[in-house]
């Protein structure tokens, strides 16, 4: 039985609670449900070498971005990679206060809890951040997620057939949506410039008839 | 924690009052706790009325338009647009009220909502802020700093604490909430008897589900009882004036005012709803609204008949400046403003001509002092130059000197005083005092002729400004005499017409050829954009033009005579209006630059305009140059060009 039974240890309490949060059932509407934008800098882009050095969040309801709801964590990892600091500026043993992985786990579960994820090319993060789970034997992440890079596909939908799958990078969509581009680069300040991006995404979904039914977002396309 | 949102967040704010005031931590403190809200284009961030949110905003990226209008209607005047870095619905938070405005998103836009609750603490403890606060709620402006934008944050509906101060205008009215009430079928004895014991002049009749069907006033006894019209036993629906004018809650001093005139009543019913078919919740009248406070329309004119000395009408003329003030914020239709304006200037006039003929003695024969140009056009809102002049009858030739040294000496006494209360000489001396325009009636008439048959440049700009004459003071017969002679001296000399249509396209489309604004070259103003000459003039020529060619008298204010142009020429009618709404629009333009920059209003820097500013004074440019096609064409200027 054991074969079945990967899990050696009980699962922390921690682990629970973030479980217990998806009893309660996801609101119908879009604007009743609570959204988390995040973004990872990471060591690197290779998914299991590298290790997530910054989470950034910002949590969305109903059309609010509440700074009084929002995450910002720094890790301190024994990876690192001198190539990927040009990229995000963060390097080890600076001066912002640094936690350990499992702490990191703990406060981001805990902010988490049954928000609709929110990220930009959402399969890199969440991977990271899966994988980051799985090294302190923890189970992936249960939430929903939705792909701001998906949702920007299908506001145009009708509008450039030979483009129309292309997927743009964070840079171009907030260009496209006119966000100003303060804090590229570092995780909140791109968790913030998703928020704002899905924000605009879903409104003008919501121009072309999407009704504000949550499980409507996630259509595919 | 490290919040890198909150630090940007934190560093817009800093650039904008009041949170420039603000310490780094105090910022930090704030930031931490914003709301981040996104809204799309349309969106309605809060309601008039409203009770107030937990936060107030600040416009980050896009722009946001403060509305007069409230859920119930749709008809809204823009008060004000906030762009980025501009604080609003601060107000109500302070003062404890709910919403007096509507504010919603002009554009895709992305606000940050700042809780009062962190705010209030830093305001109080802060004296720069507090200061910054109290000064933009004592001026009315968002930043009372930035005098190149004088928007205006909240509805001066807002009652304040300084009761006495320029918004009292704007207040909500007192409502009398404890109404007697008679039913239709009392009869008008005991109605009589129940106003009697409870000392009222007036009682509201109601049906059964206590709707107002009508109102009694002591007049209605005076009129249609004591004259025998009626008998007391009879009912008392038999007297009452019905149906009432109702008004919901919350109308305004200013509105309950202008209502009152327009219906010509003195009182207005104020209901749940607002009409006469839901319970009656109170009354306003005139009585009190005139108690209740000091520059309405009619307490001003009643305080400058009663005034004896220049100084008074002086600290009057200031009060009509406010309330001037507050009829723009008020958005209150510019033809009431004109009016009620107009009539206050008249008055002013009136008293000071009083006061200086009690001074010099009776005069020797009847005469009439007539106001020009904006004045007699009844366009003259803001202090602008006096222009005037004065009629007398002809009397025997050995008396004539006599009497203009008389007229003369008075109109000394008269434009002197008028410039103490605040009227500047005009810099061209075209003032009664000015020997040349202090003559009898012939004397006048000779002098019309000479500029009609012979009309050179000189002789045109001055009937340009005499022919809008309007009278302010004396014998109306005079000036009537004078209306006629220019009448007959046009319709006999059609070169006239024809050089004053060449004087009204003189000043060709404000417009250049791309489209944008022309502005002055050189000079004082250089860069500027001249209202007056590109703009109001060239309607006002063509006006003046078309109503002479059409012999129509007495109507002198140029968008009632566009009105009029309409009536007599339907086929043009909607050039006309055009021409009308954009005199309108004009003025008021004028008189909000000028009460802003507090001049003439007549040099208006572009770059200050909002960009609706701007397409709303190009809209009246078309009117502009249709109606110049029109006098072009008709009056055959083209080779004359």
């Amino acid at each position: 039985m054991k074969l079945f039974n990967k899990r050696q240890r009980p699962l922390p309490d921690f682990w629970k609670s973030y479980e217990k949060s998806f009893r309660k059932k996801l609101p119908d509407t879009i604007t009743d449900n609570r959204f988390v934008a995040l973004d990872t800098e990471t060591t690197g882009f290779d998914l299991k070498k590298d290790r997530v050095l910054c989470i950034g969040a910002v949590s969305v309801l109903n059309n609010v971005i509440d700074l009084n709801d929002s995450l910002e964590l720094y890790l301190h990892q024994d990876t690192f990679n001198p190539k990927t600091v040009e990229i995000h500026g963060i390097i080890q043993e600076e001066q912002f206060e640094q936690i350990s992985a499992i702490e990191a786990i703990q406060e981001f579960l805990a902010y988490l809890k049954n928000a609709v994820i929110v990220a930009h090319h959402a399969y890199f993060d969440i991977t990271m951040i899966n994988n980051m789970l799985a090294r302190h034997d923890l189970p992936m992440l249960k939430n929903k997620v939705l792909d701001t890079g998906v949702l920007h596909q299908r506001t145009r939908l009708r509008t450039n057939l030979i483009e129309q799958q292309k997927v743009v990078s964070l840079d171009a969509l907030a260009k496209q949506l006119n966000i100003p581009l303060k804090d590229r680069h570092t995780a909140s300040g791109d968790a913030y410039i998703t928020a704002i991006a899905f924000l605009k995404l879903v409104h003008r979904l919501r121009e072309r008839g999407l009704p504000n039914k949550l499980r409507r977002l996630f259509w595919k396309l | 924690m490290k919040n890198t949102i909150a630090e940007r967040v934190a560093d817009f704010l800093k650039g904008y009052p009041p949170f420039s005031f603000m310490g780094q931590g105090e910022l930090r403190e704030v930031a931490a706790q914003v709301k981040v809200i996104y809204c799309e284009k349309g969106k309605t961030i809060f309601w008039k009325g409203d009770h107030r949110h937990e936060h107030f905003f600040m416009v980050h990226k896009g722009a946001v338009n403060l509305l007069s209008n409230d859920k119930s209607h749709e008809l809204f005047a823009i008060l004000d647009t906030c762009d980025e870095g501009d604080v609003f619905g601060l107000r109500p938070l302070v003062a404890g009220q709910n919403y007096v405005l509507t504010a919603k998103a002009s554009e895709e836009s992305i606000i940050y909502g700042i809780p009062i609750d962190v705010f209030k603490p830093i305001a109080e403890k802060n004296i720069q802020v507090g200061y910054f606060l109290v000064e933009s709620f004592a001026s009315n402006t968002r930043n009372p700093y930035a005098t190149s934008h004088r928007g205006h944050l909240y509805s001066s509906a807002v009652p304040t604490s300084n009761e006495r101060d320029n918004l009292f205008e704007l207040q909500p009215a007192k409502i009398i909430k404890n109404v007697m009430t008679a039913e239709r079928s009392d009869s008008i004895r005991s109605v009589a008897k129940k106003m009697n014991s409870k000392q009222i002049g007036s009682i509201i009749i109601v049906d059964p589900d206590h709707h107002p069907i009508g109102i009694v006033t002591d007049k209605d006894f005076r009129n249609k009882v004591v004259t025998g019209k009626s008998l007391i036993t009879d009912k008392i629906e038999k007297i009452m004036s019905s149906p009432v004018i109702c008004y919901p809650k919350g109308i305004t001093l200013a509105q309950a005012q202008m209502a009152m005139v327009k219906h010509k009543i003195g009182h207005l019913c104020i209901t749940k709803d607002g009409t006469p078919k839901s319970r009656l919740a109170g009354i306003i009248s005139e009585h009190d609204l005139v108690v209740s406070q000091g520059n309405n329309p009619a307490v001003l004119i009643k305080a400058i008949q009663r005034a004896e000395k220049t100084k008074d009408l002086k600290e009057i003329r200031k009060k009509v400046m406010l309330l001037l003030n507050g009829y723009m914020q008020q958005n209150i239709p510019m033809t009431h403003i004109s009016k009620i304006i107009t009539e206050l200037n008249d008055a002013t006039i009136k008293k000071v001509i009083e006061i200086s003929v009690e001074k010099l003695g009776t005069p020797l024969c009847n005469f009439a002092w007539m106001c020009l140009g904006s004045q007699g056009r009844k366009e003259q809102l803001l202090h602008t130059d006096q222009d005037n002049a004065l009629v007398f009858e002809d009397v025997e030739e050995a008396k004539h000197k006599e009497t203009k040294a008389y007229f003369l000496a008075l109109s000394q006494h008269v434009t002197r005083r008028l410039n103490k209360v605040g009227y500047e000489y005009c810099p061209a001396e075209m003032m009664a005092s000015n020997p040349k325009w202090c003559l009898s009636l012939s004397e006048w008439k000779a002098q019309f002729t000479e500029w009609v048959t012979n009309p050179g440049e000189e002789e045109i700009l001055l009937s340009t400004i005499f022919f809008d004459f309007d009278i302010s003071y004396g014998d109306i017969s005079l000036t009537l005499a004078l209306s006629d002679h220019i009448f007959e001296m046009t319709d006999r000399h059609k070169r006239f017409l024809a050089m004053l249509g060449v004087n009204a396209l003189k000043n060709a489309s404000p417009l250049g050829f791309f489209r944008q604004f022309i502005v002055e070259r050189d000079g004082n103003h250089k860069d500027f954009f001249d209202l007056k000459r590109r703009a109001l003039m060239p309607l006002t020529d063509a006006g003046r033009l078309l109503i002479l060619s059409k012999q129509v008298k007495h109507i002198n204010n140029t968008a009632e005579r566009f009105e009029k142009l309409a009536e007599l020429e339907p086929e043009n009618a909607e050039v006309y209006m055009n021409c009308s709404y954009a005199a309108k629009a004009l003025l008021k333009f004028r008189t909000k630059q000028g009460l802003q920059n507090n001049d003439s209003g007549r040099y208006i820097a572009l770059e200050k305009l909002s960009k609706q500013e701007k397409i709303k004074l190009k809209r009246t440019f078309k009117a502009i140059d249709q109606v110049q096609d029109l006098v072009k064409v008709r009056f055959q200027l083209q080779h004359l060009l």
